[in-house]
């Protein structure tokens, strides 16, 4: 692991500081809402690493996403499981499911790789609609309120209260933001950018470019399946909509928003997007046009995304 | 403003000219400030706050306009005549997308920024089935229009209810009596693959063998599928009857296809109208359906019998004889839904007057009271006709309507009774806490 420079590390100490905070201070209904987009961050982040850092575009990764929202939710629904094992059957899940089809799809590369990761997806969307004796398919099954329940060295904690439940979050959105710091910042970090920016230079220096990218794509699908797997267990849904091809195309735009290969970036995205949405919903029935002529500007005036526009022109340091 | 008058007064008790006229106009301002105001108005005229989570966008949005126009309808009609315990109804209505994700979002922006009383007007089985878990904890009424077996399976809370609307089990047991008398007794069921559909060929399947018949094949089509004409040869050549039920925007292309496959000589159809509902039937290449039967919550054609309050029910709301909007002839209605939300709001109506409805912190009572109905007797409240509530499975029973096309009309042969439809609960939500 290499060193994060002071600045850097003084200013993810104080978003989340920031995030602490907004608990306390921010209405009820916004303390939900950052909820969801803390959550929500944690699968950008997952989705940058291989998009932004290692510049492998996917359109796949609902499937990640939802093997984790499986992998907890049914283990709970079905097998009873507490949240502690459950969250770990989510994080296994999206794991194997990453390495099983970074391992196939890495073969290919660029459009194709798309491709592919998309087909995969698909294929994953389908299996739970298929399935639907034991996951409801679209409909979907609500995991029940007593087994959503934390134990923390022997203390009990309701994840239906909104404050547990945003404080969940933060802890899984906190410890993702600093391993993700450190893991770009590290050799194997930088081996995955330089696969980015030049990939058979990286080969002919002697790097095993494949494997890399195999590690990369697995540390993304445990990520955005940690991502699920806590949503899970925190909202108390698991539905096959989580699957379909709009989550995965949703981090893509997160990333593409708040700047691609920032550390930060993914939390910007996500929130922006989320409070477009919320907010242009009220008033319009053409919300989503609205988000896109906001994606068209944003790319038009902020072409590396806000958090690396920002980077660009005035904050060279930002992580 | 009694803290402040407290703190005004003398340590020997005297209060003085000048505090006295601080204290008066203190007073005044706080009286005149807009959040007293409104508290003030609470308890007489302030609008009671529904939350419409509507389909305005989405795989629903042609049912969401519908239940939009509806419940708009419904909601003048009740503030004309007094409003709910002296107060008018507002509706706040904001878009879930038909989005699971959404819908549980709209919920807690319902609750927690819009300051509703209640929830209402969902549709779509998998919002409700994600939004619940939210309205449970939130403690906010979450009255759905949904039709799913969800609510009356006991897997969602004590605060979601279904009183407007009959549930897929009830619709299904109703019509397989009449199905096995009049159509065959050898059924093939073609039914999306997903958890609708499923509900259909779970609950189908025990209805009609309960009548002599049986299910001699099942056609599951993935919900993807665009192109339907390919799983047609999967049915038996000798099916007495094709069950059929079909939703999103592929319907009109399966209906077609089904069409060009059999033409006017292939078993009988018997159609659920979620297949064409918001679609004219009259439509190009739907010709072979002349004949066929089809369920329907309510008619969509006026019926020569119509009673007076079912011909005022569609006066209000807007629809023609044929069922489409007394402004667009091509705008077909969701007339076999719809309904749903004009009853849905007439039962909170009730509700809230039987618990004595103020304010949030009578949710639970509101609820109960619900739980308490049994009978909803046929009339300008309860168009679609009498019903029979349960209040331990918050679902709704009622007569359901076996029409037949004819002419490019769809003509009710049949109205099956309540009873026919009515199970053995599986659930009490009257036992879950609040």
């Amino acid at each position: 692991m290499s060193r994060i420079d002071g600045k850097s590390l003084w200013l993810h100490w104080a978003v989340l500081i920031v995030l602490f905070a907004l608990n306390f201070l921010l209405p009820e209904y916004h303390r939900g809402v950052v909820t969801r987009v803390l959550l929500l961050a944690v699968f950008a982040m997952g989705y940058n690493l291989t998009f932004g850092y290692t510049g492998l575009l996917s359109l796949g990764h609902a499937m990640f996403f939802a093997a984790g929202l499986y992998g907890a939710g049914l283990t709970i629904y079905h097998l009873g499981w507490s949240v502690w094992p459950a969250f770990g059957a989510g994080l296994l899940a999206g794991i194997v499911l990453a390495v099983v089809v970074g391992f196939l799809a890495l073969r290919t590369a660029g459009v194709a790789f798309m491709i592919v990761t998309l087909m995969f997806s698909q294929v994953f969307y389908l299996t739970t609609l298929y399935f639907t004796t034991y996951t409801r398919g679209e409909e979907g099954l609500v995991l029940p309120v007593p087994a959503r329940t934390l134990t923390v060295a022997g203390a009990e904690f309701g994840l239906t209260d909104p404050g547990t439940r945003y404080m969940t979050a933060l802890a899984l959105f906190a410890v993702v933001l600093i391993a993700t710091a450190f893991l770009v910042r590290s050799s194997f970090g930088r081996t995955l950018l330089a696969i980015r920016e030049n990939e058979e230079r990286m080969r002919m220096l002697g790097y095993d470019v494949f494997a890399n990218k195999l590690a990369s794509m697995a540390i993304s699908g445990l990520i955005s399946a940690a991502a699920g797997a806590a949503y899970a267990v925190l909202f108390g849904y698991v539905g096959s909509g989580f699957a379909s091809i709009q989550y995965s195309i949703l981090p893509l735009l997160w990333v593409l928003l708040g700047g691609a290969a920032t550390t930060l970036g993914p939390l910007i995205g996500t929130l922006l997007t989320f409070y477009v949405i919320d907010t242009a919903s009220s008033y319009t029935s053409a919300y989503m046009l609205l988000l896109g002529i906001v994606l068209i500007l944003l790319i038009l005036y902020f072409p590396r995304g806000i958090a690396g526009t920002v980077r660009e022109r005035w904050l060279p340091w930002l992580p | 403003m009694n803290y402040k008058a407290k703190h005004q007064i003398k340590p020997d008790g005297g209060i003085t000219r000048r505090t006295a006229l601080k204290g008066l106009s203190t007073a005044a301002g706080l009286m005149a400030a807009p959040g007293f105001v409104r508290y003030a108005q609470a308890q007489s005229s302030e609008p009671i706050r529904i939350g419409f989570q509507c389909h305005r966008t989405g795989i629903g949005a042609a049912y969401g306009r519908w239940y939009e126009r509806v419940t708009s309808a419904a909601v003048k009609r009740i503030n004309d005549q007094g409003g709910v315990n002296g107060r008018p109804l507002e509706i706040v209505i904001e878009d879930d997308g038909t989005d699971a994700a959404r819908g549980s979002e709209v919920v807690a922006k319902f609750a927690n920024q819009h300051k509703v009383d209640l929830v209402y007007g969902t549709l779509f089985s998998h919002v409700v089935v994600a939004a619940a878990p939210m309205a449970g904890e939130l403690k906010i009424p979450y009255y759905v229009v949904s039709e799913g077996y969800h609510v009356a399976s006991g897997k969602m809370n004590r605060y979601c209810v279904q009183p407007g609307i009959t549930d897929v089990k009830a619709q299904v047991r109703s019509v397989a009596p009449w199905i096995a008398q009049n159509l065959g007794k050898r059924v093939t069921l073609v039914y999306p693959d997903y958890a609708f559909g499923h509900d259909h060929r779970d609950f189908f399947e025990p209805a009609i063998t309960a009548q002599g018949g049986e299910v001699i094949a099942k056609v599951p089509i993935p919900p993807t599928e665009t192109s339907f004409t390919r799983y047609f040869p999967q049915i038996p050549r000798d099916t007495d009857v094709i069950y059929h039920v079909m939703v999103g925007p592929a319907v009109l292309t399966f209906v077609k296809e089904l069409g060009e496959f059999f033409g006017t000589g292939g078993p009988q159809l018997f159609g659920f109208i979620d297949s064409l509902e918001a679609v004219d039937i009259n439509s190009p290449g739907l010709e072979f359906l002349d004949g066929s039967h089809f369920w329907e919550g309510m008619p969509r054609y006026a019926q020569p019998d119509i009673p007076r309050y079912a011909a005022s029910y569609r006066e209000t709301v807007g629809i023609d004889e044929n069922g489409a909007s007394v402004n667009d002839p091509n705008d077909v209605s969701t007339a076999g839904h719809m309904f749903g939300c004009w009853e849905t709001l007439y039962v909170i109506k009730a509700a809230m007057e039987a618990s004595g409805y103020r304010g949030p912190e009578d949710r639970a009572s509101l609820i109960e009271a619900t739980e308490a109905m049994t009978e909803f007797p046929a009339g300008n409240e309860h168009p679609q006709g009498a019903k029979i509530f349960n209040g331990q499975i918050h679902q709704v029973f009622a007569e359901q309507c076996i029409s037949q096309v004819n002419g490019g009309r769809l003509d009710v042969v049949h109205r099956t009774s309540i009873e026919d439809g009515m199970y053995e609960p599986e659930a009490d939500y009257t036992t879950m806490s609040f």
